[in-house]
């Protein structure tokens, strides 16, 4: 989603997405072309009027086109599906009881990171794909779909929080072994 | 040798008595024939204005209530359509006009015997509602498409008073749903009814009034409910009216119980004229087996709510033998239209919507492939709409050979001005081998990247191009200079966000007045060109519609926001709102 981009430009570092290091994202690219064209430096009240958008996705009035009354179903679909709420049990190695968190709620990776860590008093430490969470204390896994148990972080967020179907936070000791993969 | 010919065909034209004529002339049913037959000279046009029955008006503001009337007063059966088609995508504000009232105020003191009224894009208020029922007493049909401005307090008045109506539907209309009382208003009584769809109504019809009626209705042959009649009731009605030959269901789910299904399967194998289905809103995949025993002589399938994964889908389109027109969201994905290709060698008409168009990263695997997959496979496919994440110039140049038979392309590719995802060049060549393998081609619409270069092929290889959509496409005016200085045949043009000018418009204004309108928004044409060409076309009304206040506050330079530009015979409109101008022939400003 959008907002997903937005969270992400915080954490450039850390930023989880697919792709060979050092490539450009679309976005970008995108940008460059608007800015070339005539049309931006009109004086076109209309964009400017309808909302403020985000830097790398606008959303455009009337694009893509379809009809309102399928937006509208579009838009039930997945208010119902907010309303219902994707809750998994989160377990963390040592501790006494398991809980519960809402994926709904979260639209990337910090925001989910940062809540389980509020919630386990514990630190999760800094994602990076080659080498996982490697030297922090605790690791987050997840089961998926198939039943095999994945690092987080390796997917799209969206990818990820629609085949999630539990969590569990392992100790760093047994969370090493994950990070040499 | 002029006066020769005119004296020999006023000979043939009174040689033949009026009455003959009259005869010949009914069995010219098409628009564009009769147009012809009243121009070969007085006395036919004469005739044939006096026994026109039907007439279709495609821009309710080319032509007064007045003109038609004091034209054709015999007319039984009248099409109008209102807004611009970039009103259904919100470009449209509020307001702007196409509002029907003067039209049925005028029909009802000129055609007392008028039969049949199908409006588009109208704005129609329950008081239009109520005069069309009080003012026809032989009111057959109403067809309201994509219309808006009134209730179902309208839809009561109709029901309560039109005593031979036959046709009731309100597709795709946003209606003012206060209840579902106003089905009640169909009196005991009348038995004619043979089409009902209520597909777009939000609010819950009383169902045993609607059972009531079903059965009451021997010639009803299509049916189509809305979301609010559940599924266990469905079989109810299709036992009572096992003729149907079109139905669309309310929500297709419930908690899975073999009483419910068998008897749905029942009923729904009791209808063996079926060719049509449609609804199927919240499905549970569970209950579709229902249905399969219909499959084999269904034509038309409208599948476009039904939130169901690929395999189900397959499943069900596989048994589709006979299938020509597929509706469908973009779950079916490249796996299931390979599906597809495979099974429905009859398919004419593809529409592949999306089910997640504002989030960036494809949700489904649906891509050019499956597109093309089905180019290969269905020798019919004539009309393709198309939604999709990614396109490429190979592809579009393997869908223009496999399918020169297309005559109607609208692919929708969902970022604008996308490249071609293999190469990262704009799609000029992909588009450009549509319109010059595609000879027959009608309609088309454009989105990707695309330089002016698409617009040459378009002008010059798009003959038989009627109607083109642009949105985020071409660098300069060039552009839209090869569009309006070629296509021969284009009627309607409709554009956004295109880096369009003074320049073309200026030099093809001509064109204008062979076309039915062109639409133009976020481009840059300026007033002061908007001003010339009112200026110089005065058979054009020139519509320049801007919410920011008058043009006149603005220097002539600054681009308009929205241009309507349409031909007219009934001169300026006299019902324009606050924010839209028009321009008179000294150029003055005109509210």
């Amino acid at each position: 989603m959008e907002m997903e981009r937005q969270n992400d430009l915080n954490l450039k570092a850390t930023e989880l997405r697919l792709g060979l290091p050092g490539s450009d994202e679309q976005p970008e690219k995108r940008n460059n072309k608007r800015a070339s064209s005539e049309m931006d430096n009109s004086s076109d009240g209309e964009k400017g009027d309808q909302e403020c958008a985000p830097p790398t996705k606008t959303q455009v009035v009337g694009w893509p086109p379809i009809r309102s009354y399928r937006k509208n179903v579009i838009h039930a679909k997945k208010t119902e599906a907010d309303a219902a709420g994707m809750y998994v049990k989160v377990s963390m190695d040592g501790a006494p009881y398991l809980r519960k968190v809402d994926l709904k709620v979260y639209k990337s990776y910090p925001e989910l990171l940062k809540a389980l860590q509020n919630m386990f008093k514990c630190t999760i430490g800094v994602y990076s794909e080659r080498e996982g969470y490697n030297g922090s204390e605790f690791a987050p896994t997840y089961e998926d779909k198939d039943g095999d148990w994945m690092l987080v972080g390796d997917v799209p967020w969206e990818m990820f929080s629609t085949s999630c179907k539990r969590l569990r936070i392992m100790k760093g000791s047994e969370a090493k072994g994950l990070g040499c993969l | 040798y002029l006066s020769n010919t005119s004296t020999l065909s006023t000979k043939m034209a009174k040689s033949f008595p009026e009455e003959v004529l009259e005869h010949v002339f009914s069995f010219i049913t098409s628009d564009s024939d009769r147009n012809a037959v009243s121009l070969v000279c007085k006395s036919w046009y004469e005739i044939e204005r006096w026994c026109r029955k039907r007439v279709f008006v495609g821009n309710c503001y080319a032509v007064s209530p007045r003109i038609l009337t004091r034209r054709f007063p015999e007319v039984r059966s009248v099409e109008i359509k209102g807004k611009p088609h970039f009103a259904d995508f919100n470009l449209v504000p509020e307001g702007w006009g196409g509002c029907v009232y003067p039209w049925i105020s005028a029909m009802a003191g000129a055609y007392p015997w008028l039969e049949e009224i199908r409006l588009k894009r109208m704005v129609v208020s329950d008081e239009a509602l109520e005069l069309i029922s009080t003012s026809f007493c032989n009111f057959k049909v109403l067809v309201l498409s994509s219309c808006e401005g009134f209730s179902t307090d309208g839809l009561a008045s109709i029901a309560a008073n039109c005593r031979e109506l036959r046709v009731l539907d309100l597709r795709e209309s946003e209606v003012d749903d206060l209840s579902g009382h106003w089905l009640s208003h169909f009196p005991d009584t009348w038995t004619s009814l043979v089409s009902l769809n209520i597909a777009c109504l939000g609010s819950e019809v009383s169902f045993s009034a609607l059972e009531r009626l079903v059965a009451r209705s021997p010639n009803l042959r299509t049916l189509r409910l809305n979301r609010a009649v559940s599924l266990e009731k469905l079989h109810n009605l299709l036992c009572r009216a096992p003729q149907l030959v079109e139905f669309g269901t309310g929500a297709y789910s419930s908690e899975l119980r073999p009483d419910v299904f068998s008897n749905l399967a029942g009923a729904f194998s009791g209808c063996k004229q079926l060719k049509g289905l449609s609804g199927f809103w919240d499905v549970v995949p569970a209950y579709l087996p229902a249905i399969y025993l219909t499959c084999s002589g269904l034509t038309s399938l409208n599948l476009s709510y039904a939130t169901i994964q690929s395999p189900d889908l397959v499943k069900l389109v596989s048994q589709c033998h006979n299938l020509q027109r597929l509706w469908v969201l973009d779950y079916i994905e490249d796996i299931g239209l390979d599906a597809l290709a495979a099974s429905c060698k009859h398919l004419q008409e593809l529409r592949v919507f999306p089910s997640d168009p504002y989030v960036v990263d494809p949700n489904v695997s649906l891509t050019e492939r499956g597109l093309v997959a089905v180019s290969e496979g269905c020798p019919k496919l004539q009309s393709v709409l198309y939604f999709c994440r990614q396109m490429s110039n190979a592809a579009l140049v393997a869908i223009a050979r496999n399918r020169p038979n297309l005559v109607c392309f609208r692919l929708c590719i969902i970022e604008p001005r996308a490249p071609d995802y293999l190469t990262l060049e704009p799609l000029d060549a992909g588009f450009g081998a549509i319109v010059e393998h595609c000879k027959e081609l009608r309609r088309l619409s454009l989105s990707g990247l695309l330089t002016d270069r698409v617009f040459e092929y378009i002008g010059t290889r798009g003959r038989k191009l009627e109607m083109l959509s642009i949105a985020f496409a071409g660098e300069s005016d060039l552009g839209l200079h090869h569009v309006l200085s070629g296509c021969e045949s284009l009627r309607k043009l409709e554009i956004r966000d295109c880096p369009f000018g003074d320049k073309a418009l200026l030099a093809n204004a001509a064109k204008l007045e062979t076309m039915r309108s062109l639409w133009m928004s976020s481009c840059s044409v300026s007033f002061g060109a908007c001003k010339l060409l009112g200026q110089k076309l005065p058979r054009l009304n020139v519509e320049v519609i801007d919410e920011r206040g008058s043009p006149d506050s603005r220097p002539e330079s600054c681009p308009v926001e929205k241009l309507y530009i349409y031909r007219t015979v009934a001169g300026p409109r006299v019902d324009m709102p606050p924010f839209v101008w028009t321009i008179d022939e000294d150029a003055a400003l005109r509210v």
